[in-house]
């Protein structure tokens, strides 16, 4: 008979992630997305409506800000549709860093209690966003009805989309995630951090108004190219290969980067949190 | 030739103590320390370190498959600390350990259980947390909602059960597990009297059936005795001794015995959900004279006294004091607003004194627990076996004598009469006791 045998001593420098040990946990992963979603639901007034209501009324409020009065640019869209299709990713990367940042922290007495991949916390965090995207998607589709703005092939991107922005989402979630437990004070930091994001992001505004010479340094932003790829997407516009290389590396480091420090810190959170 | 299912080599666990330990450093001061010095530390957690606590060291043991084994010492003696370490919950600093089976550790009942879902979807939560497939869960479900006997309840969220189906909900699952390693801490003393004894049968089951491996920790010297095979003793994080289970709980319960009745009560390991508004900070035992007392002599008084820390005005804590046998029973459960009114409690730090009477107890070795709870709701603070101490000592002989095995000591005026009923003649009358 095959055992299993757990080894139990200190673990030095980088842990590189059990990938097996992660597909033995998906159930819970799947069940820790479901509860944060019903949760999420139950606790609030307006449901799930609150899903369509926040990027709606973002919405509505940039077109009367940066259309009516400002002016922007849309690259020969209706504003409104130009700028949603900005925010749907945008709202679904920031709900997501915001909620793992805080994953860690909320499921202390979970991880002082029981063992499992602590990675499973922070994925399920940014699994439970999706549902939150998808209704959105819905909406999306009714604004660009309603602008007679016509989908392409290109929409068969997006499923490809969706799985880049979340790895990008859980690649600066798993560090701050894992910040925030070491530094309690950083949970102020987040939510300040993802407002000033999305104004240094093309989200309301086109990259065309950029000047040519600071492109790149936006496109270093790995959400830049990702918001891009999403407008070619819904508007069948040519992709934007350079500047989606550009984010792609960049989040690809971040995700790198995140997880090897999530794992190199993460034996001291039951000790710390 | 079998290997041993848990093989512990050389196990060490130190904290670092410094003054930021319960909070952290903050990222501030981290940026502060870093424009300080740029280079010298870029990863890795940091921790001001001031002082080093070991709380395990150097600790080598083996269970055998099969065999129930019982951990046992006073608290803060390094067994939570070997459990997590053994669950990996967290890291040990130095050492080893192997164990060979899958694995299921129990270290709190009902853990990831969510108020706002209902018990059937809690019941789901928890078995994944515990390590059981969806699968298993579902094969095993009739069985748990038989046990925990809240069939008409299962679709209510559990932020609506009294505390009481709570436990039950939460221990039939964990009692349902199936793992070929069993890691078990103070779990039996939740719930009422007859559902301990239910679970206490439901691990004897467990236990019973070969090839299953048990590590057991207990305050419950009974439940030791009774379920384990072998006993191993932890004092200072060491282990210092290991044998069967009855010359286990004796030398644990003499060593006990030799302790001064003054402990600090700051280090015990809390559950995370206790918060920190409320803390038991120290606890002795002393006279009218406020002398801290070294061993209790039978008949006489004596005062427990006890501090706590509020550090959020509560506005309504109930404090609970409480003396058991360290055989796990409750005989007294007294509360402050039996004698003190019933008010807000603002912050500050706060000493208890109780006086007891020798009346109250026959000679023997008992516990004290400690509780801060907000009434009905939930508990503020809470230290099982905060203190333990001895009432007489074995030169009273005819007192501790181990037949007389009542949990109460009183001595009754009797009057005894001989022959016929009408004819009754008092030939002795017992003259009234005086407290001795």
């Amino acid at each position: 008979m095959a055992t299993n045998i757990t080894i139990v001593e200190r673990r030095n420098g980088l842990v590189p992630v059990d990938w097996k040990e992660l597909w033995d946990y998906r159930e819970l992963l799947l069940l820790l997305a479901w509860r944060d979603i019903k949760v999420r639901y139950k606790q609030t007034v307006l449901g799930a409506s609150w899903a369509i209501l926040q990027p709606l009324l973002n919405m509505l409020i940039f077109t009367l800000l940066f259309h009516k009065l400002a002016h922007m640019p849309s690259d020969g869209l209706p504003y409104p549709v130009f700028v949603l299709a900005g925010l749907l990713p945008w709202t679904f990367f920031a709900n997501s860093v915001g909620t793992s940042a805080q994953s860690l922290v909320g499921s202390a007495h979970l991880i002082t209690r029981v063992y499992f991949p602590r990675l499973i916390v922070v994925l399920s965090s940014v699994l439970s966003g999706l549902l939150d995207l998808g209704i959105t998607f819905l909406l999306m589709f009714g604004i660009m009805a309603f602008y007679h703005v016509r989908v392409g092939w290109a929409l068969l991107l997006l499923p490809l989309l969706v799985l880049i922005t979340s790895l990008t989402a859980l690649g600066i979630g798993t560090g701050i995630a894992a910040l925030t437990v070491a530094y309690r004070d950083f949970r102020y930091v987040v939510p300040f951090a993802v407002q000033v994001g999305m104004f240094i992001t093309p989200v309301v505004y086109p990259v065309s108004v950029i000047p040519q010479r600071w492109r790149w340094l936006v496109n270093l932003n790995p959400m830049a190219g990702i918001i891009g790829a999403y407008r070619s997407s819904f508007f069948s516009t040519p992709l934007p290969w350079g500047q989606l290389f550009l984010s792609l590396c960049s989040g690809a480091v971040l995700l790198l980067i995140g997880t090897a420090y999530f794992r190199k810190v993460e034996r001291g959170f039951a000790d710390i949190i | 030739m079998s290997q041993p299912a848990i093989r512990v080599h050389k196990l060490s666990k130190e904290y670092r103590l410094g003054h930021n330990y319960q909070q952290g450093p903050t990222f501030r001061e981290m940026l502060v320390d870093v424009a300080k010095s740029p280079f010298r530390r870029l990863g890795g957690i940091r921790v001001r370190s001031t002082e080093i606590f070991s709380a395990l060291r150097d600790v080598s043991f083996e269970v055998q498959p099969g065999e129930v084994v019982g951990v046992i010492g006073r608290n803060g003696a390094g067994k939570s600390t070997l459990l997590k370490i053994l669950s990996r919950i967290t890291e040990p600093t130095s050492g080893r350990a192997e164990l060979r089976g899958r694995v299921a550790s129990l270290l709190e009942v009902g853990t990831g259980f969510h108020p706002e879902l209902t018990g059937r979807e809690n019941v789901f939560l928890n078995g994944a947390l515990m390590g059981m497939s969806r699968a298993e869960v579902s094969r095993k479900f009739d069985a748990i909602i038989a046990f925990s006997e809240v069939e008409k309840f299962l679709d209510t969220p559990v932020k609506h059960y009294s505390s009481g189906m709570y436990v039950r909900l939460a221990f039939a699952v964990a009692a349902h597990l199936e793992p070929e390693i069993l890691i078990v801490d103070e779990v039996l003393a939740v719930g009422d009297m007859a559902f301990q004894r239910k679970c206490l049968g439901k691990m004897r089951d467990f236990v019973g059936r070969s090839g299953r491996t048990v590590l057991f920790v207990s305050h419950n010297m009974a439940a030791i005795e009774s379920l384990c095979d072998r006993a191993i003793l932890f004092e200072g994080g060491r282990l210092v001794d290991a044998g069967s289970p009855q010359q286990m709980t004796r030398k644990y319960l003499s060593g006990v015995d030799s302790q001064t009745y003054d402990r600090d009560l700051t280090r015990i390991d809390r559950p995370v959900d206790f918060g920190e508004e409320v803390r038991f900070t120290h606890i002795r035992i002393c006279d009218d004279q406020g002398r801290t007392l070294q061993t209790i002599r039978l008949g006489e008084e004596f005062n427990v006294e006890f501090a706590y820390t509020v550090k959020r005005a509560q506005r309504d804590m109930l404090l609970h004091f409480r003396i058991e046998t360290v055989w796990g029973e409750l005989l007294i459960d007294s509360w402050d607003r039996d004698s003190l009114p019933r008010e807000a409690t603002l912050e500050g730090e706060y000493r208890v004194r109780i006086r007891l009477s020798p009346q109250d107890l026959h000679p023997g070795q008992y516990q004290i627990t400690l509780i801060a709870a907000v009434h009905m709701v939930r508990w503020l603070d809470r230290v099982v076996g905060a203190l333990v101490f001895s009432v007489g000592s074995f030169s009273d002989t005819e007192t501790v004598a181990p037949e007389r095995s009542a949990l109460l000591f009183r001595k009754y005026l009797w009057s005894r009469s001989v022959g016929d009923s009408d004819k009754a003649q008092v030939v002795l009358e017992g003259r009234e006791l005086k407290d001795r």
